[in-house]
């Protein structure tokens, strides 16, 4: 049933699609030879592991962005959220290590605590929207504020940091990896790879991409419009959750700076990988090229001399333009 | 002055100054970094014990995330409060230069902190830290401890004139000493940056002798970036501000982190108590009382360490 009107918005697009699927790998491309250009160490494996690990945070949280904006949702909270999640998972694991001592069970109980409370503020979220019917930008809006000053609070203004201890035990989640690879990054991969199958082959990521389309015609398709909302935020605050999971290992500490403007970024991933912002269109894997391009513009940066650090807004904010102009074109074209 | 002032906003307010007691609004930046945690940590806890010594003082404390918040503030205490002297450390100077001269020129005593005003001699007091001798400070210690032709990297702040005159003291201290800067870039004091940004400046460079980080929340950051390239023990990073961590490693004799430099937090209970006795007593407080930063090293380490302290 509702495969139906998918398959018709593809058919008539395919030419458009060529063009739009060109636009942000060939900027990553670019992105990738300048560097090579610049710096002989920009392939070296270190200086790759770290931008590709470094990536890993925003990539998972961007990934469950794709669907939240797909399905015509937006959700400013993420960056808040993850540094609430990761201030709460700092310092339950702190208290459970007065009484465990420094064992796996702290870590295993931290890490389920990071998905719970991503769970349940994911629904706070979607509950918010779908049931009160408050807009997603409002209601994001203000848990973001209310995210953001809860981890102030908690922190007492200054920063919670994982006993030393148990920061060597946890540690190795983040820079620990198997066959050269870290953990972060298999973890984004992972991420990334059950995130296209779903979206491309599942009835959610169909039903997701109706409703960002036309909400009352998917409707009328019987899709129960509402949970499949829903169901989006929640995915997307799990994910929070899990790469917070990644996140707290690397320096062990959370403050009220964590997480700053990380919403903003997933969601400029997002739209740079080819997903409409208005809804109805989501594309996994371009956000994952969306996320490589923002964190390669940082990297190449901070590896030349090339421009004034006070212009490194201005080059960011240049490229992603420059992406979404190279995939548009396309469409005006037509 | 003071006894015209009461007249003055008792007409506004009716009834606030009634009790004969009088008020001294603190407003603040809130606590969105380390260093701004402990500075309303120290306000607060400095609040408390005025309040006990003095029973006669009010005090209103309000914190705020932006320049236009803290006009909102400022104007309220005035309005509904009738404050008699105000403790302000200005958000930003530009904005906030009009406001609190306005709130002077109604003849409230004014005491600035840390950040000064666009257009000088608004305030009676101004209780500020150093920032050039906090650059000079840690630039002396390059100079003095690093050979010639040493190679270092500089993390600056978040864009601003506190930044550029640190930079330009240490900048000053280090000249003539054959130190090269091989890059020099901003991490925003903030811990994720710094550590980005020194994985990125590992990679470039071969070769780095020593890091000024000018804030310890960015400190933190690059030793463990530094850590994480199996590069430490090449290089030594100084901070800034004291943080307890930092000063921990200090004095257990940590050779990555050999010292520090102050820029204390707690000025701003040098202001709120400076301007209480001003108030109530009669000892002359007007005037500028600049608190020069300090080096920590192995040796006094254990009077800068506060442990409940939560920077």
């Amino acid at each position: 049933m509702s495969m139906a009107p998918a398959q018709k918005i593809s058919t008539p697009a395919r030419r458009r699609i060529d063009l739009q699927v060109v636009g942000p790998i060939v900027a990553l491309i670019a992105l990738v030879l300048i560097g090579m250009a610049l710096n002989s160490n920009f392939l070296s494996y270190a200086n790759i592991t770290n931008v590709l690990a470094r990536s890993s945070f925003i990539g998972i949280i961007a990934v469950g962005m794709t669907f939240v904006i797909t399905a015509g949702g937006l959700d400013l909270s993420v960056g808040s959220m993850a540094a609430f999640v990761a201030g709460l998972m700092i310092l339950v694991m702190n208290l459970l290590t007065d009484r465990l001592g420094v064992t796996l069970p702290v870590i295993f109980a931290g890490v389920a605590l990071a998905l719970i409370s991503g769970l349940v503020a994911g629904l706070i979220n979607g509950l918010l929207i779908t049931r009160v019917g408050i807009e997603a930008f409002i209601v994001t809006l203000g848990t973001m504020g209310i995210y953001r000053s809860l981890i102030t609070w908690l922190a007492d203004g200054g920063t919670l940091s994982l006993g030393f201890e148990m920061r060597e035990l946890y540690r190795p989640v983040y820079y620990g990896g198997i066959a050269g690879i870290s953990w972060p990054i298999l973890a984004f991969v992972a991420v990334a790879i059950i995130g296209e199958i779903v979206m491309r082959h599942t009835a959610f990521g169909r039903h997701c991409a109706a409703i960002g389309s036309n909400e009352r015609v998917a409707r009328y398709s019987s899709i129960a419009v509402l949970r499949v909302r829903l169901a989006t935020y929640v995915l997307l605050g799990v994910l929070v959750g899990f790469a917070v999971v990644m996140y707290v290992p690397r320096l062990g500490s959370a403050s009220a700076s964590t997480g700053l403007l990380w919403e903003l970024e997933a969601i400029a991933a997002v739209i740079i990988g080819g997903t409409l912002l208005k809804g109805g269109f989501g594309r996994i894997w371009g956000t994952v090229v969306g996320v490589l391009i923002l964190s390669l513009i940082g990297n190449i940066l901070n590896l030349t001399d090339f421009v004034s650090p006070y212009l490194n807004g201005a080059i960011q904010g240049a490229v992603i333009i420059l992406a979404v102009v190279l995939q548009r074109k396309g469409a005006a074209d037509r | 002055m003071i006894k015209t002032l009461i007249a003055t906003t008792a007409l506004v307010t009716g009834f606030s100054a009634a009790a004969g007691a009088e008020t001294i609004g603190v407003s603040i930046p809130a606590a969105t970094h380390g260093w701004a945690g402990a500075l309303n940590f120290h306000a607060e806890r400095t609040v408390e014990r005025l309040e006990k010594v003095y029973p006669d003082l009010d005090f209103v404390l309000t914190t705020t995330p932006d320049s236009a918040t803290q006009v909102s503030d400022l104007e309220d205490m005035v309005a509904t409060r009738g404050i008699d002297a105000l403790v302000v450390l200005p958000f930003e100077s530009e904005p906030l230069t009009g406001p609190i001269q306005r709130i002077a020129d109604s003849g409230t005593w004014v005491t600035v902190v840390d950040r000064g005003l666009a257009v000088d001699g608004i305030e009676n007091l101004y209780v500020a830290g150093d920032n050039n001798s906090f650059g000079r400070t840690a630039g002396e210690y390059f100079a003095e401890t690093l050979d010639e032709g040493a190679k270092v990297v500089v993390m600056r702040g978040i864009p601003s004139t506190v930044d550029n005159e640190r930079v330009a003291g240490f900048e000053a201290a280090i000249d003539g000493a054959g130190i090269e800067v091989l890059a020099m870039d901003h991490g925003n004091w903030n811990r994720d940056t710094a550590f980005t940004l020194m994985q990125d400046w590992l990679s470039r460079f071969g070769q780095i002798d020593a890091v000024w980080a000018a804030d310890d929340d960015m400190a933190v950051g690059a030793l463990a970036a530094i850590e994480q390239a199996g590069r430490t023990g090449e290089m030594f990073v100084v901070g800034g501000a004291g943080m307890k961590e930092m000063v921990d490693r200090i004095r257990s004799g940590d050779k990555s982190v050999p010292v520090n430099v102050t820029y204390p937090p707690a000025m701003i209970s040098t202001a709120i108590e400076m301007t209480a006795a001003g108030i109530v007593g009669n000892a002359p407080m007007s005037g500028d009382f600049i608190i020069a930063s300090e080096l920590i090293t192995l040796d006094n380490a254990d009077d800068f360490f506060f442990e409940d302290s939560p920077y």
